[in-house]
């Protein structure tokens, strides 16, 4: 998958965890935590949602890392081909 | 015939809307089934029957408030004689003796109109409602044909994009050329109308738990580096669909502690004490637009932690799409909060009437924690208790924090 690809995954993932976010104002290099009102309930959610929308299992120890759009992009790009 | 009522979703509520009918006279129901949506100051909430039978007559009309306690449908039980004209609606049945007062009888004519059989989740109506788009006219892409948010956000979009001369009527705007001599107050949107009754609920609620509860409060710090440990472990050998949260071990935690300390399983009701057979730990849950709401998990202390966990993301995920049910708001019996996603501490809750207790958690620190005489980096929690002094006392409140903390340390046990 190209980023581009990868990127509009991540946005349909997460508006399955926070509707009213508007994919065009969300900043790509910032934690998405600080931006959006999300808790462990939402953050879960919103794994098992990249994970149904690119079938890849991200540990939890990484998932704790992973705090923006731009560091999800990059650490699933070579786990989806890209 | 039994009657289908109003029900009591929380100490203040006093009266109810009929929002919707999910069923119709000569539906079959079993006890369980959503058959209604009510409309109240915190949420829209889907409404089960406690009968099984067929639906006889409905009594109350959509978009009618009663109060608490009217009967909004009459059910034949099952096993009981039917009636002589089965199921036609029968305006000159009579009421049950007792019955309180109800609205003038509702008799859906032959053909039920759609909107009493939309399927149509309480969000999607709500949202709807804001839009001003009638529900009768949207089509919906759920499973059954349900309508979703995301169907009324399309037909939003639809009717923005369409010429503006085919737009409805146009919701009332200023007349141009007549400015009022005094500016009156301008109108809430139908949000800040919904997040205004939703605080007007949640005064009214804490008000009243302020100042009719003796409140008094204990607080424990707990190690839970066997409980973090067990978990990560739990989670590694788990599909990313079934992983814990360590939230999920609290509340399993608070559910069997409660076995232990029964008194604060329990709701105060007049001027009495009433004991809970069943542990439904009601789970405080912030709304992404503002307030909160604390439904129950049923049966927590029978939930195994898989059960717990599933249970606990689909409440989470209906709190927020405004998709919960009567039982799940009137059935607490005690209240779990955390406020630690944001770094707080501690938590010392406000008692949610009528129930005596409510247990808070703050967030995961690292604590420098003494252990067999050596000083170790530690992960603890602060546990604290609210509990209602007309009900225990600081030393069975004690121990209900101590048998928390030592549950925590099992936390396979669980």
């Amino acid at each position: 998958m190209t980023p581009q690809e990868i990127r509009q995954s991540v946005l349909e993932a997460l508006s399955d965890v926070a509707p009213e976010a508007d994919p065009a104002t969300i900043r790509t290099d910032l934690s998405l935590r600080d931006q959006l009102d999300i808790d462990s309930m939402d953050s879960l959610n919103f794994l098992i949602a990249v994970h149904e929308q690119l079938q890849v299992d991200i540990p939890e120890a990484d998932w704790a890392r992973l705090q923006t759009i731009d560091e999800l992009v990059e650490y699933l790009g070579p786990r989806t081909g890209g | 015939m039994a009657d289908f009522v109003m029900p009591s979703l929380g100490a203040d509520m006093s009266a109810g809307t009929l929002a919707a009918w999910l069923k119709q006279p000569g539906d079959a129901v079993k006890r369980g089934d959503i058959v209604a949506v009510v409309h109240t100051d915190k949420a829209d909430v889907e409404v089960e029957v406690f009968t099984s039978g067929v639906i006889e007559r409905m009594l109350v009309e959509p978009g009618t408030e009663v109060p608490v306690g009217t009967p909004l449908a009459v059910i034949l039980e099952e096993g009981a004689a039917a009636p002589a004209a089965p199921v036609a609606p029968t305006p000159a049945a009579a009421p049950p003796a007792a019955a309180p007062p109800v609205a003038a009888p509702f008799v859906p004519g032959p053909g039920v109109p759609a909107e009493h059989r939309l399927l149509i989740s309480p969000s999607a109506r709500q949202l709807a409602h804001e839009l001003g788009l009638e529900v009768d006219a949207l089509t919906g892409s759920g499973p059954g044909g349900r309508i979703q948010r995301r169907d009324v956000e399309a037909a939003a979009a639809e009717r923005e994009a369409a010429p503006q001369e085919a737009a409805a009527p146009a919701p009332p705007a200023p007349p141009a050329a007549a400015p009022p001599a005094a500016a009156p107050a301008a109108p809430l949107t139908p949000a800040a109308e919904r997040s205004a009754a939703m605080r007007r609920a949640i005064a009214a609620s804490m008000s009243r738990s302020k100042r009719e509860i003796p409140h008094f409060y204990l607080a424990q710090t707990i190690d839970l580096s066997r409980a973090l440990a067990w978990l990560g472990q739990e989670n590694l050998r788990r599909p990313v669909t079934e992983r814990l949260l360590h939230g999920a071990l609290l509340i399993k935690a608070v559910a069997l502690a409660l076995r232990e300390v029964p008194e604060l399983n329990a709701t105060w009701e007049g001027d009495e004490v009433v004991r809970r057979d069943d542990v439904n730990v009601g789970v405080a849950i912030a709304l992404r637009g503002g307030g909160l709401v604390a439904p129950a998990l049923h049966h927590t202390d029978e939930l195994t932690l898989e059960e717990l966990m599933h249970s606990f993301r689909d409440l989470v995920s209906r709190a927020r799409a405004g998709s919960l049910r009567s039982s799940e708001m009137s059935e607490p019996t005690i209240t779990v909060t955390s406020l630690g996603e944001r770094g707080v501490e501690s938590v010392f809750g406000v008692i949610f009437p009528p129930q005596v207790a409510i247990v808070g958690f703050g967030t995961l620190v690292e604590r420098p924690w003494i252990t067999e005489g050596q000083i170790l980096p530690c992960p603890v929690v602060n546990a604290s208790l609210s509990a209602d002094h007309r009900v225990t006392d600081g030393h069975r409140a004690s121990a209900f924090l101590a048998a928390v903390d030592r549950l925590l340390q099992e936390p396979e046990e669980l």
